[in-house]
Formats: C-alpha cells, structure tokens, sequence
C-alpha cells in the first residue's frame, strides 16, 4: 500500500504502522525458524524451547526525552522495560539483565551516577539482577546524550503470546492509561500544564505473576502499551487473532490530569505511551478472577476490563464513545500536539 | 414540539439523552419517508461528530454532510503564495499553526522557512504583535486566517493601534458566505443546515434569516458538545418535517439573536467582506475579509510590493494531483471517495488542503479511523 521510503524517519521509530511495515520490509528477512517463538511473531521477545520449559529472551534500547521525567527516569524506565517484555511473554522471574549505554562526549557524570542508581533500584524492585554490561562513547552530536540498551532473559513453563485471543475474550488494563506519555510530553512541548502528570514507569512482573496465577491457561494474550499506548496494543491483538475489539470508552481508567492534558493538546490518551501498564486479555469465566487478583496489588488498584473481543470485523478496533461508535485509529507516526 | 423538553436542560454528555435525541430524530427522518441530506460548515462540528461516533448512531435515512467549514482549507493557493513571497522577501512572518503547512501554488510557509525565512507560529494576534515589539528591526506581518471569531481578534489588535513595523496579511473568511456557496452550487442536494456555534457567538443568529428565506431552507445554530449536535440534527429535521424554512438556536447558552454587537461593530469597523477565491471552489460573493482603505497602513498587500511571480506555479493544480478536496468541500463527496485518502495522503505527507488542516475533513476522518458503518457492529 504504502511506497517504500528511501530514508528512515522519526515515524518509523514511533510504534505505529510505518514501524511495522519497516519491520516487516527490511527485519523480517533476518529470521529465520526456531522451536518456539521467533523473530517473525513479532512478539515482546522470544521464547526458546529448552528441554521442557521456554528461555524467554528481549532487548530494547532506551532513548528519551528528558532522561529525567516526573515520575521517573531513563534507568528506571530502561529497565523495567525489559523486565515487563519478558513479563507479557509470561516470564515473571528474570534471571539477568545486560545493560549496554551509548554516551555522548560531554555527558555529565553526574547524570549517569543518578540513572546508575536508579537502574539499580528499579532492578532491586522487580528482583532481576544485571550481570553484565558494555559502555561506548560516541564524539558530540553523533548521539543524542545517552542511549541505554538493557537485554533480558528468563525461563518460563508456559508462554504467553499476543495472538491468543478469540471472540468473546474479554481484555482488561491494569490501570490507568497515558500516565508515561503525557507527563513526557507536556515536559518536552514545556505546557505547563496544572496538575500532577507523572509517567507511571515501574515492572510489573509482580502484578503480571499475580494475574497468571490467578487466571492461568484463561489468560490468552498479554502486552504492554508502551509506545502506541493501547490502542497500538488492542491494533496488534486484533490483528493477530484475527478478531475485531470493541473497547468502551466509558469504561476507560484515565487520570483527569491526562484527561485534560489530552483535550488540551489534542491527543487522545489511548494512543500515548505507558510504561507501568499491561493489556492481559482473558477468557470471560476468569475475568473476574484476574481482575480481583490484578486489584488486590499495589500496582493494579485501578485494574478494569476495558474491551471485548468480537467475531465481525476481524483486524478493527471500534470505540464506542457512549455516544456512538467509530474506528480507533491506528497509530502512526510521531504524535503531534495541536498547534492552534 | 417532540424534542423541545429533551433539549431544556441538557447535560452535554449523557449518553442516555444521546440515545433519546437519536431515537427521536430516527421518528421525525422516518415521518419524512425519504433520505435527508444536512450539512453542517463547521470544522469543529465535523470533529466532534467523528470523535465521537454519532454517525454510528443516526439513522441511514438522514445524511451528515461536512461543508466548507475549515478556514484553512478554502484559504487559497496564491493567498498563501502571497505570505511566502513576503517571507522570502525578509519579513517575518507570524500566522497560526495549520498554516504553516498549507500548500501555496506550490511552496508553504514551512519550505519558506526551510530555506531560512522567519516563519513563526502564534497562537494568536497579540503574540504577533509582541514579536513586533521585541524585534523591531523587523517587518512582522501576522497572516490573518480564520473566519468570524479569529477576524475579530484581528480587529481588535488594528484598533489598538499597533507598533509600526506591524502588518496584517487578512485571508480571513466570512462564514455566512460559505453556506451561500454550497447553496447556489447546482449539484447541491442539501435540504438543511447546521451553522457554527463559535462564528454566530460573535454574528448572532438572526443573519442566519434572510438566507433560510431565500433558499427555503431550515437552519439551526449549535454547540460542540454531542449533544448540542443531536439537538441541533432534531429541530433541525423536525423543521424539515414541518417544511418550515426558519432559523431555530439550540446553544442558547452562547448565542443570541442580535450577537456580540461590540466585538461586530471593530469587525466592520476595520474590515469589509469582497470577492474573492476560495480553494477548490471558485469565486465567493463576500467570502473574504479585506482590511478597509482607513487601515491601509496595516494592511501589508498595500505596505509592501509582493512579488508572487518567483514563488508561484499555477499549473501545480491539487486536483492534477488527484486531490478531490473541491467537491469534498462542497459536499458533493467524502474523503473515502478519493483515491489518495489514507494511502499516498496522509497527515504527514498531506497532499490537498483538507488533510493538512486539523479542522479539515480527510484530517479528521483520518485520524478518527473513518467512517465506515457501525450501525449494528457488537450490539
Ligand atoms: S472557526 Fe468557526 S466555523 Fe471554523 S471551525 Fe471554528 S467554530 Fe467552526
Ligand atoms: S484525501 Fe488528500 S488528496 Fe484526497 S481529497 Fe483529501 S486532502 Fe485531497
């Protein structure tokens, strides 16, 4: 559909469809079959048969904008990005973290004893220790301060992957959402917005182990709306089951900060970034089950089902407003904030 | 009157009443017995109605068709040639953000600016003329677009007697022209309108009167919240019904009959309606607003030689492009007609004016995924 680009733009680092179709296009062509889950799902991560059980695999590398945050920073976020990939494959007990930086000549040490710190925390939290790493540093302006890749692997008995679901599973966030994104980006366009916007970056293996115990085989797809927020995550689920969803806004846990935020700028916060939150779909029978377990930990209080799977429509996501119904959109490219 | 004690009150969005206000505008489409076709000319109508689905919830019998409701979309190819030849020239350039990107004959101001012209973004008029003041070994000319309530901002700021390196470049619109437009076009169908809230905040709703009386057609003045929409659809087809060509104001809360009379006297005071082109549809009886001669000193056409000549290409025509925009503006289609729409025209690599602007119709469908039929999906 689309012609192909000759030069690689900010878009097609922003989690929507030109990502994908780049992906698709040019990545694809590296993988090649393993006994699991490979490159070409195009999933969090991997999972690897060993013996009986699944080495679960991921890597993400971290750029942001300001690497302090409210809320949070590119430590915290670098790693909890990693564990929370491998946990939305169902590997909830990581085994090691890498941790690779990128500097930009200048970077203040400073800076870096404070992201150190924090990883290191962050990493304390979520009971995954980092056991190897590699520093380079690169001349001024050929990197953009900093640039934190963490990679994580883990074993888990049973793989979760993101095509599980079928009509009639019902798909539940683990909190409210856009909390990361908006708190980025009324930093970085300077809104001087009132209220408390903090990104909501934490792991989340805890609550995610919480929620497979619970539910077990019931819970049939899992991911984590980071850059495309939920609607990215409820485009992809659709997509691979092949069945449409139908998510009720209503229903929505959104912050009234992010709320007005949103309305502001003119960015819906479905489509924004969340770092702390995970879209777990399940069958009915145990929603209530996965529900009770998600809300009785820290991090899943505000825990609410959010959309449903249906059989029409296969690939669509639909909003019913309260008023009516139109298509989520998918997203794509750079978010821009209304200029007038 | 059905609907009257559903809008007394309304709490703008309870979906309960949402349900009730379609229910009844379903029973007046269905007493009518045939397809109605309604247009409303206003972007920000069109952006709640997509936002939040409420063509999904209207019955198939009535029609909801966006007219030439976007400033920046009808603002003309050698307007905005004009505001680039000025920036090249030297001056700086200040307008509001959507026209940043539109299209002149064949450059924007963004080229203009990739190329090193000042072109800066306002959000509104004063900020044009704090430019002004802080940089005053400049030429600041604010390009004006928008119709009504920006033009009146605009007004404001030339009473105000503003520094003298500052100029106005107007291609300000009037609204009521726009439904002149869609009204005379030959191939229209519509049988009834929705007018602009915000532009009859300032022009009141009586000068909606003489246009009902003449075309014999009903319209109705409404807010943006989807419940001022549904109210304004009701009475709207229930005058239809009746087969009465008034003018009825369902967003009392904001608008009267007479309007802002202060902020239409520095209007008329600084500004007249004139001739002039309006993109993808053709010459506008009254369309544009011009300063007047006593304001020739701000009016940068009048202050400055404006070479259009080396920025201008008229044969780089959208419609060339493929681009449907002209017959989308008039209602005669919709952005799925066009073969461009989501596929090589997109909100980042737009290629006619109603996918650049964020009031235009593509921009909206677009970012609201379309408008397929969800009458009946997951109920
Ligand atoms: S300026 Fe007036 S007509 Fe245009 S979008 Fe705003 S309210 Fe509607
Ligand atoms: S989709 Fe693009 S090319 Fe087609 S009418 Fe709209 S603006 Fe013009």
């Amino acid at each position: 559909m689309d012609k192909p680009v000759a030069k690689i733009g900010l878009k097609h680092g922003s989690g929507g469809r030109a990502m994908r179709q780049l992906i698709e296009d040019v990545f694809l062509t590296l993988a090649s079959p393993v006994d699991g889950i490979g490159l070409s799902a195009l999933d969090d991560g991997a999972a690897i048969r060993v013996g009986d059980r699944w080495l679960v695999v991921t890597t993400d590398s971290h750029v942001v904008h300001p690497i302090f945050f409210p809320g949070g920073d590119i430590g915290r976020l670098s790693v909890s990005g990693t564990v929370n990939d491998l946990a939305m494959m169902g590997a909830t007990e990581p085994l090691g973290l890498t941790c690779a930086v990128v500097l930009e000549d200048g970077f203040p040490r400073a800076d870096l004893e404070r992201v150190v710190a924090s990883m290191r925390e962050t990493a304390r939290e979520a009971n995954a220790p980092i056991v190897t790493g590699d520093t380079k540093v690169m001349g001024k302006d050929e990197v953009d301060g900093i640039v934190l890749n963490t990679t994580g692997v883990a074993l888990a008995e049973r793989v979760v992957s993101d095509a599980g679901l079928r009509a009639g599973d019902l798909l539940i966030v683990t909190g409210t959402i856009g909390d990361h994104g908006m708190a980025i980006m009324s930093r970085r366009h300077d809104l001087r917005l009132e209220g408390d916007l903090r990104s909501d970056v934490a792991p989340l293996n805890g609550l995610v182990r919480e929620a497979l115990r619970a539910g077990g085989e019931d819970v049939v797809a899992m991911k984590d709306p980071t850059r495309g927020g939920v609607a990215g995550v409820l485009h992809e689920m659709a997509a691979k089951g092949k069945v449409g969803i139908v998510i009720d806004e209503t229903a929505l846990p959104v912050r009234d900060e992010v709320r007005a935020a949103g309305e502001m700028i003119g960015i819906d916060p479905l489509l924004v970034a969340n770092e702390g939150k995970a879209v777990i779909a399940v069958r009915a029978r145990a929603a209530d089950k996965v529900l009770a377990a998600l809300r009785a930990h820290p991090l899943g209080a505000s825990a609410t089902v959010i959309a449903t799977a249906i059989a029409e429509r296969p690939g669509a996501v639909i909003l019913d407003t309260g008023f009516g119904k139109r298509m989520l959109a998918e997203p794509e490219g750079e978010l821009l904030p209304r200029i007038c | 009157m059905a609907g009257k004690d559903l809008f007394q009150e309304l709490k703008f969005r309870d979906p309960v009443r949402a349900r009730a206000l379609a229910e009844a505008i379903a029973r007046e489409v269905d007493a009518i017995g045939r397809t109605v076709p309604v247009m409303h000319v206003c972007g920000s109508h069109e952006q709640a109605i997509a936002r939040f689905g409420l063509r999904a919830v209207l019955p198939p019998g009535l029609e909801l068709i966006m007219g030439p409701g976007c400033p920046v979309c009808v603002t003309d190819g050698p307007e905005v040639d004009e505001a680039v030849a000025l920036a090249l020239q030297g001056a700086r350039v200040c307008t509001y953000g959507d026209m940043l990107r539109l299209p002149g004959t064949a450059r924007s101001l963004a080229d203009a600016q990739a190329d090193g012209a000042k072109v800066e973004v306002v959000y509104s008029v004063s900020q044009a003329v704090e430019l002004a003041q802080k940089h005053p070994e400049d030429e600041v000319v604010f390009l004006g677009s928008g119709f009504e309530t920006t033009a009146v901002a605009t007004a404001a700021v030339a009473l105000a007697s503003p520094p003298k390196n500052f100029s106005i470049l107007s291609v300000h619109k009037y609204v009521p022209a726009a439904m002149n437009v869609v009204a005379e076009s030959p191939q229209t169908n519509i049988e009834g309108y929705i007018a602009a809230g915000h532009a009859a905040i300032i022009t009141g709703w009586g000068i909606f009167e003489p246009f009902a009386a003449r075309t014999g057609k009903p319209v109705v003045v409404a807010g943006f919240e989807p419940l001022d929409i549904l109210a304004a659809i009701l009475q709207l087809v229930e005058l239809m019904r009746q087969g009465k060509a008034e003018v009825a104001n369902v967003y009392p809360r904001c608008v009267t009959k007479e309007g802002n009379l202060p902020a239409q006297r520095s209007l008329w005071k600084v500004f007249r309606p004139v001739t002039g082109t309006w993109r993808g549809i053709a010459e506008v009886r009254d369309g544009n607003l011009d300063l007047r001669p006593e304001y020739a000193h701000l009016d940068a056409r009048k202050r400055f030689r404006i070479d259009t000549a080396p920025v201008r290409d008229e044969d780089a025509e959208e419609a060339a492009k493929g681009c449907i925009c002209g017959s989308i503006m008039l209602g005669l289609a919709n952005p799925g007609d066009c073969a461009l729409f989501g596929k090589t025209c997109v909100p980042e690599s737009p290629v006619g004016a109603c996918m650049v602007s964020s009031e235009g119709q593509c921009r909206i469908w677009h970012t609201y995924g379309g408008v397929p039929d969800l009458r009946k999906v997951g109920t």
